[in-house]
């Protein structure tokens, strides 16, 4: 169907597709991105956070038109057990600033915006195409892919692999492994539509201003999870995710998590009178720095989900996916400038440009964050969750109990649970992946 | 009785979802097997649109209709072959209006 051969193929349509077809199309190179969905963002689902700062490096303007939903000014961190929850707030006015720093977004609408700025760009874009393989040359470097529609082959210099978290083509063509059970998270999310008002009410938020929450806990019944609740303007995201192996080994189901932290008594009242309008469900890599396949081949790059670039501690996800997606398109066209073919020796300059960015950094400092959360996850997502709450009541309570009383009962109960080795030992090892 | 209730909640979550269904073309399917491995059986479980459930002789069997492509089953099932997961066809499958 396509007889012409491009610079560059962009497989997926996501935030590092985007990335990289924009970056590469805006830089003259011949682009085409294929998207196996019905329009860009209709199989893309996030909670959403979008970091200003990020996209400001592909498209300096985009306040302007992008479809952004709210700006953060606060941030609440929970620790919930089944009944209360205790928190770390932090709100500033410094975050209503000319140019915010996060906002929430709807993906399905902010992508169908990037995928119109990467039209403009020069890109040729192609939806409802599903690739269905990657096709190499008689020496196994790729130089193009085959797809469900009509016709042969297609060809490029380079193929950027923006396949998502569970992309089928790598894996299948042997350039990185199916991410195992417990380096992938499985999320659900409602979206709950209540009027801009009512939000605004509920959270003391004026115009544009927006909360997050997140939060560990017994909600997860034990398991490596987080839930999250985020405001947009007229609808609020909420939902929970866990280790796809913690599931797995408790036979848990993810839309009973989902309801019954709809049903707590800190997040009911939040959500009350609400109209859910969707479902979605959707893979986060949480493998960290360990869990980074070989970025790069001959006449191939891996970015975004697809490469397991997710900062699990700070929920950062799509911004990592961003950078990876311009900084492999970067790389793409300084090769392409001193007319490099694309091997994978010239490619290389991928890695080493990521390597210094804060996507690399960030995940190298927490690189035994995975493995610790995922072993005794239940002391941390269950045991110190009921005890902080138990010693938060504890001490609220005011009951003719003396002071030192309770104290030493709270003292008791931490002991009692995890043994005073047990404690010093988490500390140390949680104070070790933070490092 | 808790779990016709956890089944119809479901069904009602999934409702709300758009999808343009490829007749007869299923996108996952699982192999006949005699009794399914743990990880199979638990996607009677796992698995978020509850697409696996098991029959009256212990196997596990797929409707993918209500599936929203997150890929869990396929993680948990490619490897050991129990699975074949493909893309729906371009165009077909859930249909995110938010995501």
């Amino acid at each position: 169907m396509i007889e012409e051969k491009f610079d560059a193929i962009v497989i997926g349509a996501g935030m590092s597709g985007n990335a990289a077809a924009y970056t590469m199309a805006s830089q003259g190179l011949k682009v085409l991105q294929l998207e196996r969905g019905e329009y860009p963002g209709s199989k893309n689902v996030q909670g959403a956070i979008m970091y200003a700062n990020m996209l400001e490096k592909i498209i300096p303007d985009f306040r302007d038109d992008a479809p952004l939903e709210r700006h953060l000014v606060e941030q609440r961190l929970w620790v919930m057990d089944d009944t209360s929850h205790t928190g770390i707030h932090y709100r500033s006015d410094d975050f209503n600033e000319a140019k915010p720093n996060r906002y929430t977004i709807i993906r399905a609408q902010f992508d169908k915006w990037f995928s119109r700025k990467v039209r403009e760009a020069g890109a040729t874009v192609l939806c409802e195409t599903t690739v269905t393989e990657l096709v190499r040359d008689a020496k196994d470097r790729v130089v193009g892919v085959r797809t469900d529609r009509a016709g042969g082959a297609i060809f490029a210099d380079v193929v950027v692999l923006a396949e998502g978290v569970s992309g089928l083509l790598g894996p299948r063509a042997g350039l990185r492994e199916i991410p195992k059970p417990q380096t992938v998270a499985l999320a659900v999310k409602e979206m709950h539509f209540l009027p801009e008002e009512v939000i605004e009410q509920r959270f003391g938020l004026k115009g544009d201003e927006g909360c997050v929450i997140e939060a560990v806990g017994t909600t997860s019944r034990g398991m490596a999870g987080l839930g999250f609740l985020y405001t947009n303007k007229e609808s609020i995201s909420l939902g929970i995710g866990c280790l796809v192996s913690d599931f797995a080994a408790m036979m848990e189901s993810p839309y009973v998590l989902l309801d019954a932290l709809k049903n707590h008594p800190s997040i009911r009242p939040l959500i009350a009178g609400s109209e859910v309008k969707e479902y979605a469900a959707h893979l986060i890599p949480e493998g960290g720095y360990k869990a980074i396949p070989q970025l790069f081949g001959d006449g191939w790059v891996v970015v975004g989900d697809a490469a397991q670039l997710n900062n699990a501690v700070h929920r950062e996800g799509s911004n990592l996916a961003m950078t990876s997606g311009r900084i492999a398109a970067e790389a793409i066209v300084k090769v392409k400038s001193r007319n490099g073919p694309m091997t994978k020796r010239n490619l290389a300059l991928y890695k080493a440009m990521l390597d210094k960015s804060f996507v690399v950094k960030d995940l190298r400092k927490y690189k035994d964050m995975p493995a610790l959360l995922h072993t005794n996850s239940c002391n941390f997502f269950a045991t110190y969750p009921r005890l902080m709450s138990q010693a938060a009541q504890n001490f609220m309570r005011v009951d003719g109990t003396p002071k030192i009383e309770k104290e030493k009962a709270t003292t008791a109960a931490f002991i009692k649970a995890r043994s005073r080795w047990g404690l010093v030992s988490d500390a140390v090892r949680l104070a070790f992946a933070w490092r | 009785m808790t779990i016709a209730v956890t089944k119809s909640r479901v069904e009602d979550k999934l409702y709300q979802n758009r999808y343009l269904v490829d007749p007869g073309r299923p996108h996952i399917t699982v192999r006949p097997h005699e009794r399914p491995s743990a990880n199979l059986l638990a996607l009677t479980h796992v698995c978020p649109a509850k697409c696996y459930e098991l029959n009256d002789k212990g196997q596990v069997e797929i409707t993918p209709d209500g599936c929203m492509e997150c890929g869990t089953c396929r993680i948990l099932c490619e490897t050991n072959g129990e699975i074949e997961w493909n893309y729906p066809r371009g165009g077909f499958g859930v249909l995110f209006k938010f995501g």
